[in-house]
């Protein structure tokens, strides 16, 4: 984040519950999908939010969305309070953000053209009308690289990678401060993921607009964002700059992650060594008391009994905004390898 | 050489839909030896999962599937159902992408893979049960005893398909066929399983053949690679090579488009522009023309045949080369 200015988004304490089932035998039941988590993203900067399913990435782009009301925590965007507005006290606020869903299949109204659903936030927000409206539209399908007359079309005419587009378009009419992107490629195929990454790239550094970008898959983190948190089971245990993370991971949790990502690559595939995480991630209805990571931790056994006690909180370990929640990982002094990075990977990202 | 263990040859796959033909696979041939992973990569709509279907019969009947597919001597076209159920599940197996569906939500896991061993084998009810718990161990499934009397919902996504793998090892087949086994699956979930395709392999010498749109699974596993584009092979070669040399236009754009690993800062992702084409037609030209850097006047009047151009190394390209 660049010093002094004022943050994009900040999030604070972030909570969001949803109660389950009903009757006597399940009344109380209660998915704690995000459990307090922070960050904040800074003008121009794109934060990458990593995790597996279930680690409440997508809730937490929702509650910053406002799609989803926050159970406790504060939401500030442009230093603005918005947790809690109400939806007439939130429209103002609503041209500063704006979310790329994951589906291009059902993200965009199939009864209306691709032009109306692009110019729709702009008309919402009386920013233009008549020909300056379809101007911006025409200058919105230019910018995203889509020819003009598909805004005579209608979302099924078009393919995967064009309708993420027609979602971008629509996404950026309005000129937001900043963008959540919610698995914006993972729908697509390999040739037009690309593509679309490509353009966000470019879009963000003609634009400069804030970026939240979720997503599971590290190897499209790296190639976009400024800096990476890494979140499990509702919490992040991990955030730092992305060079800083992916060159040296410190939570037990995201080395495991990165040692098990793909690389299209057999003699780094075959010559690596990965750590294949024992169980599976437990359910959010009754996350584990401590460290919520302990069940899966290849080195539980070093930090137990806090493990099961105390909750590690998240702590800058480099003074340079390397934060890690992990009891074992103490400022100054080298974290604990589950795994080693290979000389090819560690190479290839010296480079 | 060893005797292919199965051989496919000049298989075409065509269905008669409302809109008109589609040509879904175009004279693919395919060899898989003993304990040899054969990796199929394409994009949806290649059909690499239509060509795997196909081999077992196993395509509905509005496909018209001409060519040939022999398993150990075998031809297994035109084959009967009481003689191909003789080969399915005993001799070669399916692993689907989606543990969810193809598991039966209302019966124990126990009794579904029971059901699989007694359709198969000539055991008791007790002896089944003991080779379900065996299978589950095979697989890694922790305390069996206990999982047998679960429903799949109690599962886990990576545990469905573990179980899915189990069921399909139930009688020790010669070649198991894995359609994106680990697509529906969380990073740390798809390591495991890949692991434990591996050791499948290497414990009990099934030949696999791997389906997938995913490059790093092809370059983990696999021995030998098959890249598919609108329904033809593009591409043929052992995985080290295809990776290092990879010589047609469309591999060698697929490769640029993933992100990797210390991906430059300002690089760019290679773009492949255009979309893959529909197979409603099968072109008279290299169907990859339209969206290639290479395609000259010969890639759209001919369709490429498929030569060696490096050692066991094939592509259909008239412009063939490394980037």
């Amino acid at each position: 984040m660049t010093d002094g200015s004022q943050p994009v988004l900040e999030v604070e304490g972030l909570v969001k519950h949803f109660r389950i089932g009903r009757g006597v035998a399940n009344s109380g039941r209660v998915v704690h999908a995000v459990d307090g988590v922070s960050f904040s993203i800074g003008p121009g900067e794109v934060l990458g939010l990593v995790g597996e399913s279930g680690s409440g990435k997508t809730t937490v782009g929702y509650c910053v969305n406002r799609l989803y009301e926050p159970t406790a925590g504060t939401i500030r965007l442009d230093g603005a309070d918005i947790t809690h507005l109400s939806r007439r006290g939130l429209r103002p606020h609503r041209r500063r953000m704006h979310i790329v869903f994951q589906d291009p299949y059902s993200s965009l109204n199939p009864r209306m053209t691709c032009g109306q659903i692009v110019g729709e936030p702009i008309r919402l927000h009386r920013l233009a009308r008549r020909s300056a409206l379809e101007g911006r539209v025409v200058e919105l399908f230019d910018s995203v690289g889509l020819r003009p007359e598909l805004r005579f079309r209608y979302p099924h005419e078009l393919s995967g990678g064009q309708r993420q587009r027609v979602g971008l378009a629509r996404a950026l009419s309005v000129n937001p401060s900043l963008l959540i992107a919610d698995e914006p490629v993972s729908a697509l195929d390999v040739s037009v993921q690309a593509s679309v990454l490509n353009l966000m790239r470019d879009l963000r550094s003609e634009l400069g607009f804030s970026c939240l970008f979720i997503s599971h898959d590290l190897a499209t983190v790296e190639f976009l964002c400024d800096r990476v948190a890494v979140m499990y089971l509702g919490k992040i245990v991990e955030v730092a700059p992305r060079e800083e993370l992916f060159a040296r991971p410190q939570h037990p949790y995201t080395q495991a992650l990165l040692s098990a990502a793909l690389e299209p690559d057999p003699d780094v595939q075959r010559t690596r060594r990965r750590v294949v995480l024992e169980g599976d991630i437990p359910s959010p209805i009754e996350p584990p008391s401590g460290c919520r990571f302990r069940t899966r931790c290849p080195l539980e056994h070093e930090s137990a009994p806090r493990s099961t006690d105390e909750e590690p909180p998240l702590v800058d370990v480099t003074g340079k905004g390397h934060l890690v929640a992990c009891h074992l990982v103490r400022r100054g002094a080298e974290a604990p390898r589950i795994v080693e990075l290979t000389p090819e990977l560690a190479g290839a990202r010296d480079r | 050489m060893t005797e292919p263990l199965l051989d496919v040859r000049e298989l075409s796959v065509r269905f008669d839909t409302d809109e008109g033909t589609v040509h879904a696979v175009d004279r693919m041939s395919l060899t898989l030896e003993p304990r040899q992973v054969l990796g199929i990569v394409g994009e949806s709509g290649c059909g690499k999962s239509v060509t795997a279907l196909s081999i077992l019969g196993l395509l509905p009947k509005t496909a018209t599937v001409t060519g040939s597919v022999s398993f150990d001597g075998t031809e297994l076209l035109g084959a009967s159902r009481s003689d191909l159920r003789k080969v399915r599940g005993r001799q070669i197996s399916f692993v689907f992408q989606e543990p969810m569906t193809s598991l039966n939500p209302v019966f124990r896991i126990g009794r579904q893979i029971d059901e699989v061993v007694q359709e198969h084998m000539d055991v008791s009810k007790r002896g089944a049960r003991a080779r379900a718990l065996e299978l589950l161990d095979l697989v890694h499934i922790p305390d069996p005893a206990r999982r047998v009397d679960e429903y799949p919902h109690q599962l886990s996504g990576g545990m469905r398909q573990r179980v899915m793998i189990a069921m399909a090892l139930a009688c020790d087949p010669k070649i198991l066929i894995a359609d994106e086994p680990t697509t529906a699956l969380d990073v740390t979930i798809q390591a495991g399983i890949l692991d434990l395709l591996r050791e499948v392999r290497e414990r009990l010498g099934t030949a696999i053949v791997l389906i997938t749109h995913n490059l790093g699974v092809v370059a983990d596993l696999a021995d030998r690679v098959v890249v598919m584009y609108a329904g033809r092979k593009a591409e043929e070669a052992p995985v080290r090579e295809l990776f290092a040399h990879p010589q047609h236009p469309y591999t060698i754009g697929l490769l640029g488009a993933v992100p990797r690993a210390g991906a430059a800062r300002n690089g760019r992702l290679q773009e492949i522009p255009g979309r893959v084409p529909s197979l409603a037609e099968l072109p008279g030209h290299c169907a990859f023309a339209d969206r290639c850097p290479r395609a000259d006047e010969q890639s759209w009047s001919e369709v490429p045949q498929l030569r060696e151009v490096r050692h066991d190394h094939a592509v259909a390209c008239f412009h063939p080369g490394d980037r």
